[in-house]
C-alpha cells in the first residue's frame, strides 16, 4: 500500500476484508486502489470531477459521475457495508442530510473533516481578523470549496441531535495522531466511523 | 489515405432458424462480419463491437463502398483504446442492415427480395444474431461488449439477455428506452422515404430507381440530432455557400444547407431505404425495462459483468439523463459500474470523432 492521507490509512484499517464500500467524493482512486488491492474490499466510488472518474476507471476501478448532494439519493438503503466520505462534509450543501444519506446507503459511515477550531485557526482569526488559510484548508475564504466550516464539538453536537452513534474516533495533526483530549483544540482534522 | 488492418471478412449461415421477438422466425440468416486481431488459444480475448444506426462490419478497415476510414478507425487498431495487438475484435453486420447481413433487399424463400415482406426485428432480435456469431465462432465468453448509440443498445440488450457470455459492458452515448421525441424524428425520415413515389411500397429492388430523394432527407433530419447547436454554429454559422449574396430563391444558399445535401446524397449511394425502415423501428421498438417486468433494474439482475457507461454533455438525442437512468438501475442491483459525463463539442457524435478523454476510459476500462 503506498503512502495514503493518514485519514484515508486510518479508514482502510478499520474496514475488513471483502467489504462494500462506497467512497463518496472518491478523487483519483487512492482509497479505492488501496482497499481493493490490500484487503479484497468490493469498491465504488462516487466523484464529481470528471477528469477524476476518469482516473478511476483506468485503474480499474468503479467510479460514478456525479454529485453526492443529489446522486445519494438514488442509492439503495443498506446498500453497502461502509460509507466513506472524507475531507468533504465540509464542501456539502447540507452537511446534516449527507449524514443522513451516508448512514442509509452504508451500514456504518466513515466522515473526515478539518477542524475549524484547531488553536492556530483560532489564533489567526484572533489575532490577523481574518479567515485562516493553512496547509489544511489552503484556499482562500472566496474561493474555497469549503461552505460548512465545522469544528470537532459541532460535529459531535450533530451526532447527539441525531442520535448517530460514534464506533470510534481519531484526530491528526501535521499528520500524526494526536489523543481525544482537547482533540477540538490540539486535532487539525478528525476522523469519524459512524453507526445508526 | 485510410491504413488498412490485417482482418478477416466472413459470411456465416446461422445453421438454425432464427426465433424474433414478433414470434416469427427467420430462416437461413446470414451474418457478415470482419475480426481484427488473433483470438487468444483459450478464446479470452473477444471484444464485440455493435455499430450505430447505419454502421456496419467495417469498424475499422475502409468500406469497401465509399473508400472512407472505418467508423471507428480512430478507437480501433494496433496499440488504439481497443488494441487489435491484444484483443481479437469482431465486428457483425446487424440484421436488417444491407452490408452483407440477411435484411430487406436479400432474396426470400422464393428468390425475390424481402422487401416489406422482410418481419420486423427487434434490437434483441439483433443481439440474437450477434450471439448465434459467437456460438459458431466458439466464443464462450466476451472480454467485453461494446457500443455507441444503436450499438449501446445492443451492448445493453446482449447483457440483459445474454449477461453470462460477458465480462464487460461498455455503453457509449445511449439509452434504455426510445423517447417520444427520438420516435418522432424516426417517424420523420420514414414517412420520407415512403412519401417517395419511388419508393413503391418497398418493391424498388431491380426497378432501376428507389427512393433516394426520401431518404436523403431522412438522412438529412436524422444528421441534425446527431450535432450540437454550437457544433453546427461553429462549422457554418450562416456562412453562405460559393456566393456573395443570397439568391433570393431556394438553392442550398447556406454553407449548412449544402453540407446537409451532401450527406443526404451521399448516404444514398451506400445504404438501402428499407433497411433504414427496419432499424429505425428497431431502435424505436427498445424498451429494455419493459422487456423485463417494467423495472429496469431487473434487466441486470443476472449478469455479473462490469458496466462502463459514457454520455457527452452537448448530446441531446441521448442525453446524460439517460444513462444516469441505465447507472441508477445497476446500482440498484449493485452490479460494478462506471460512469462519466464527458465535455465535447460535438453532440451525438462526439462519440465517433476526436475526444481523447473517451480513449483513456475505454483503454482503461477495458484492461
Amino acid at each position: 500500500m503506498s503512502r495514503m492521507r493518514p485519514d484515508l490509512e486510518m479508514i482502510a484499517r478499520h474496514i475488513p476484508a471483502g467489504a462494500r464500500v462506497l467512497d463518496v467524493g472518491c478523487g483519483d482512486g487512492t482509497l479505492m486502489a488501496a482497499l481493493r488491492d490490500g484487503r479484497g474490499v468490493d469498491a465504488r466510488g462516487l466523484e464529481l470531477s470528471p477528469e477524476k472518474v476518469e482516473l478511476c476507471v483506468s485503474k480499474g476501478l468503479s467510479a460514478i459521475q456525479g454529485d453526492a448532494n443529489r446522486d445519494l439519493a438514488e442509492y439503495p438503503d443498506g446498500a453497502f457495508d461502509y460509507a466513506i466520505l472524507s475531507q468533504t462534509l465540509q464542501t456539502s450543501e447540507r452537511p446534516d442530510q449527507m449524514l443522513d444519506q451516508l448512514l442509509r446507503v452504508g451500514r456504518q459511515a466513515f466522515v473526515s473533516f478539518p477542524n475549524f477550531a484547531y488553536w492556530r485557526m483560532r489564533l489567526s482569526l484572533l489575532v490577523n481578523g481574518r479567515m485562516p488559510v493553512t496547509p489544511h484548508l489552503p484556499v482562500s475564504w472566496y474561493e474555497t470549496e469549503n461552505i460548512h466550516h465545522l469544528t470537532i464539538a459541532d460535529f459531535r453536537a450533530l451526532l447527539v441531535e441525531k442520535g448517530v452513534k460514534t464506533q470510534g474516533c481519531w484526530f491528526f495533526t501535521h499528520d500524526r495522531e494526536v489523543g481525544s483530549t482537547g482533540a477540538n483544540w490540539w486535532a487539525e482534522h478528525a476522523v469519524f466511523q459512524l453507526s445508526r | 489515405m485510410a491504413t488498412i488492418l490485417t482482418s478477416t471478412s466472413a459470411k456465416l449461415i446461422l445453421p438454425e432458424a432464427l426465433p424474433l421477438d414478433s414470434g416469427q422466425a427467420l430462416e437461413g440468416v446470414e451474418v457478415a462480419y470482419e475480426t481484427y486481431g488473433e483470438l487468444a488459444a483459450d478464446k479470452g480475448n473477444a471484444i464485440l463491437i455493435c455499430h450505430a444506426l447505419t454502421g456496419d462490419q467495417y469498424v475499422a478497415n475502409p468500406h469497401p463502398i465509399t473508400g472512407k476510414p472505418g467508423w471507428w478507425s480512430r478507437t480501433v487498431g494496433p496499440g488504439k483504446p481497443i488494441d487489435t495487438d491484444r484483443f481479437h475484435v469482431i465486428c457483425a453486420n446487424v440484421i436488417g442492415s444491407c452490408m452483407g447481413s440477411t435484411g430487406p433487399a436479400s432474396l426470400a424463400p422464393d428468390d425475390q427480395p424481402y422487401g416489406m415482406r422482410f418481419p420486423v426485428i427487434t434490437i434483441r432480435d439483433m443481439v440474437r444474431a450477434q450471439v448465434a456469431l459467437l456460438d459458431a465462432l466458439g466464443i464462450e465468453c466476451l472480454h467485453a461488449v461494446v457500443g455507441g448509440s444503436m450499438g449501446g443498445m445492443q451492448a445493453l440488450s446482449f447483457a440483459a439477455n445474454f449477461g453470462e457470455r460477458t465480462q464487460r459492458v461498455l455503453a457509449i452515448a445511449t439509452t434504455a428506452r426510445h423517447s417520444a421525441q427520438n420516435i418522432a424524428f424516426h417517424e420523420v425520415g420514414r414517412q420520407a422515404i415512403m412519401a417517395d413515389p419511388n419508393w413503391q411500397g418497398g418493391a424498388y429492388y431491380g426497378s432501376g430507381r428507389g427512393p433516394d430523394a426520401g431518404l436523403a432527407v431522412a438522412r438529412m433530419a436524422a444528421h441534425i440530432t446527431y450535432l450540437s447547436e454550437a457544433g453546427l454554429t461553429d462549422k457554418f454559422g450562416r456562412r453562405l455557400q460559393d456566393r456573395d449574396s443570397k439568391s433570393f430563391g431556394f438553392d442550398a444558399d447556406f454553407q449548412v444547407e449544402s453540407y446537409l445535401r451532401y450527406q443526404g446524397i451521399s448516404f444514398t449511394n451506400r445504404f438501402d431505404a428499407n433497411s433504414y425502415l427496419y432499424i429505425t423501428r428497431a431502435m424505436d421498438y427498445f424498451d429494455l425495462a419493459e422487456e423485463h417486468g417494467g423495472r429496469l433494474a431487473d434487466a441486470f439482475a443476472r449478469t455479473s459483468a462490469r458496466f462502463c457507461l459514457i454520455s457527452f454533455d452537448t448530446d441531446w438525442l441521448y442525453p446524460t439523463a439517460e444513462s444516469r437512468n441505465i447507472v441508477h438501475a445497476l446500482n440498484a442491483v449493485a452490479a460494478p459500474v462506471s460512469f462519466v459525463e464527458l465535455s465535447a463539442p460535438y453532440g451525438h457524435d462526439s462519440f465517433l470523432l476526436d475526444v481523447p478523454a473517451q480513449d483513456r476510459v475505454i483503454k482503461g476500462f477495458l484492461e
